[in-house]
């Protein structure tokens, strides 16, 4: 039986990791490698590393940093921000990344889900979508850090990307992001009903209980950052309270 | 001690950085390598593998490895496959109907059952066998669609379920298959690669 994977993420802006409020007001929580490799440390089960800063000349930071990661890391790294083309999504790969995560450049050129599943297979092909409720029960997809409206309906989206090979979905609710209010679990729902691959649930936990909440809603995976990154609660203790709530957990060994 | 080399057969592009970082990490020497006499002779071999079926056993023919990765696993010299890898080592696959797999494992690879998730992604609870000298029980992260459901005799399985019981490794002399990646399996998945290292 497959256990819920609990992912720390580690939004990253020139080599250093994090975290803002609906993708804002950015504060310095350290370096990544040292982060990934206590998070791993404490039982994390997977390492999200997304580059906010995501431009052309961040481009070499970001290769360096997957690199320092992938030394001390042997659990699996996804990697995303500012993947453009395939060769982007190459480069990651080779300095260490095990799945690579793109977004806007989906939503612009869909047909490049297509290319990575062929190129890479469907296990390295992660798509990340974030979704900005309309708060009558639909959601747009939103790109360039939510920015930007797209006018595409994010279940379909996701249903979409599937049909074209993604292995995983990262499903980040733009409302939620940073806000410490628990995951949005209409949106969770509507999402692990219309594709059978894992959704990892992000944005707005605070607590094991919006972890569990996450999961009856049908995520297979959730993402966190600033519960972890503030020292709330370690992986460890998360994981604990899982268990006990009859959830299959890795167990650190 | 010397160090030791450990040839990576190039398969495709996939995660190879993750199997040379956790190689490292254990002070192996890891190396791609697209040369059968490396294959043929007496460091470490490994055959990891992505990707479908056929694709992966046409990689092979073209590198012209068929006949030195037979000779290897007949031998009993250190070999690990990994993922597609353990897949490739058996007769044949559903995946990819009319392609002859390596053959060195005499079994049909099938697909989930549609009852479950497909692709398995994530980490699956491994029981190993009494009988398995390398593998021992724990925590492995999975990602494929296809899978060996029973070990074929002469080898030491470990085990895990998705939709029934399936082959998450096995073992036999000095060659270990896993369906799951030990290299991103975490402490314990290195303490396999250890052990293997140390055949």
């Amino acid at each position: 039986m497959l256990t819920v994977r609990i992912i720390p993420c580690l939004d990253v802006k020139h080599g250093r990791v994090v975290k803002g409020v609906k993708f804002q007001g950015l504060r310095d929580q350290g370096a990544p490698d040292e982060l990934a490799a206590a998070y791993e440390g404490q039982g994390a089960d997977e390492i999200v590393m997304l580059d906010v800063s995501a431009t052309p000349e961040g481009r070499g930071t970001q290769l360096e940093t997957v690199r320092k990661i992938r030394e001390r890391l042997s659990i699996p790294l996804t990697v995303g921000g500012g993947v453009r083309e395939l060769d982007d999504a190459e480069q990651l790969l080779n300095a260490g990344a095990d799945k690579v995560s793109i977004n806007t450049a989906a939503v612009r050129n869909p047909d490049i889900v297509d290319q990575m599943a062929e190129r890479f297979g469907s296990q390295c092909t992660v798509i990340a979508v974030d979704a900005k409720g309309d708060g009558q029960g639909s959601w747009e997809v939103v790109v360039s850090g939510g920015r930007k409206p797209t006018g595409i309906d994010a279940i379909e989206w996701i249903g979409e990307v599937y049909r074209r090979g993604a292995g995983e979905i990262l499903l980040t609710s733009w409302d939620r992001d940073g806000t410490r209010e628990g995951y949005d679990l209409t949106l969770l729902e509507a999402a692990s009903d219309a594709v059978p691959i894992p959704i990892i649930a992000s944005g707005g936990a605070d607590n094991p209980t919006h972890l569990a909440e996450a999961f009856d809603a049908g995520a297979d995976a959730v993402l966190a950052a600033s519960i972890f990154h503030e020292g709330d609660y370690t992986v460890a203790e998360v994981k604990e309270e899982l268990a006990e709530a009859g959830f299959e957990v890795r167990q650190s060994i | 001690m010397a160090t030791k080399k450990v040839h990576i057969i190039k398969t495709g592009v996939a995660n190879i950085a993750s199997m040379m970082a956790a190689f490292r990490r254990l002070g192996g020497e890891p190396e791609l390598t697209e040369n059968p006499d490396h294959v043929r002779g007496d460091d470490w071999v490994v055959l990891p593998g992505v990707g479908s079926f056929g694709a992966g056993m046409q990689r092979i023919e073209e590198l012209g490895m068929r006949e030195a990765l037979v000779e290897r696993a007949a031998a009993g010299k250190p070999l690990l496959a990994v993922c597609l890898g353990l897949q490739l080592l058996c007769a044949e696959s559903e995946e990819s109907a009319g392609v002859e797999g390596l053959g060195i494992v005499p079994a049909k690879i099938t697909r989930f059952p549609d009852t479950v998730r497909i692709p398995q992604f994530g980490w699956n609870r491994v029981a190993a066998d009494e009988s398995c000298r390398l593998l021992t029980s724990g925590y492995a992260y999975f990602a494929n669609s296809y899978r060996l459901r029973e070990a074929p005799e002469g080898w030491s399985p470990a085990t895990a379920e998705h939709g029934g019981p399936f082959v998450a490794a096995m073992e036999r002399e000095n060659i270990l298959a896993c369906q799951f990646h030990p290299e991103i399996s975490g402490k314990w998945g290195l303490g396999l690669l250890e052990r293997w290292l140390q055949c």
